[in-house]
């Protein structure tokens, strides 16, 4: 039985088989994302008013700063992969779909790399 | 061709299911913002004195605060739900009354979570 519409039976393609690498990644990240995004939200809310001196102290500890740093690429690549879904659902027109899905990407790579990069000055600065 | 299925608001009543599910998609793409303040903090606290006080300055804004408060609903929510899709896939709670029960549990938990998140930033504030 095959339940592919009359077109793509007679075409016979079969399916992409791209989607499950993508679907994998969506929900790995999301788990990754449970324990990293309570921590986080939960060390922001109680540490909301320290001094900056404070808050470096609390990044550069080592653990503070490998969680800090999975919990930042995690989520990125996670809203990288949820915004494409969406730009992919809704956004029709082909050219301005492209687009986006370009900009999206190179929105995400950019606050990845900058973020990844304060978070290992400020514990490297600490460690000397 | 006749047979297949109808789109969903063609045939479907209103459910707050409904509301649940769209709003996993729409606080999803609305913690990009998120993503990148987070980055923006990160930046500024990776760089100087000055650039630290700017940042304490953006971040105390009145409207950037009530953008915080929208970001932690959409988080908690956004983690909920999450978990109640990831029990989705692995085909636990598919049937009709489970969904909508798993629904309301969402709510709460969102509201719970963001209690707690709140009672801590108050709290946390004052060096509790």
């Amino acid at each position: 039985m095959s339940s592919g519409t009359p077109l793509g039976q007679v075409l016979g393609h079969g399916s992409a088989k791209s989607g499950t690498g993508h679907w994998w990644a969506q929900r790995l990240s999301a788990v990754a994302l449970l324990p990293l995004g309570l921590w986080f939200i939960f060390a922001l809310a109680s540490r909301g008013d320290l001094s900056r001196a404070a808050w470096l102290a609390f990044i550069a500890l080592p653990w503070h700063a490998v969680a800090l740093a999975l919990f930042l690429l995690a989520l990125l690549y996670h809203s990288y992969l949820g915004v494409q879904v969406v730009v992919e659902d809704y956004v029709h027109d082909r050219p301005l779909k492209v687009a986006t899905l370009i900009m999206s990407g190179f929105v995400h790579a950019t606050a990845a790399a900058a973020g990844l990069f304060a978070i290992l000055r400020i514990a490297f600065r600490a460690a000397t | 061709m006749n047979e297949r299925p109808l789109s969903p608001f063609l045939v479907y009543r209103f459910m707050y299911t409904m509301v649940l599910s769209f709003a996993h998609r729409m606080t999803g793409v609305f913690m990009t913002v998120g993503a990148l303040l987070l980055v923006y903090g990160l930046l500024a606290l990776a760089g100087d004195a000055a650039t630290f006080e700017q940042a304490r300055v953006f971040f105390r804004h009145w409207a950037v605060q009530l953008l915080m408060l929208g970001l932690t609903v959409s988080f908690f929510f956004h983690l909920s739900n999450g978990v109640r899709h990831l029990f989705w896939d692995i085909g636990w709670g598919f049937e009709k009354h489970q969904a909508r029960r798993s629904g309301w549990w969402v709510v709460i938990s969102t509201l719970v979570l963001t209690v707690a998140a709140l009672w801590m930033a108050v709290c946390g504030g004052r060096g509790v």
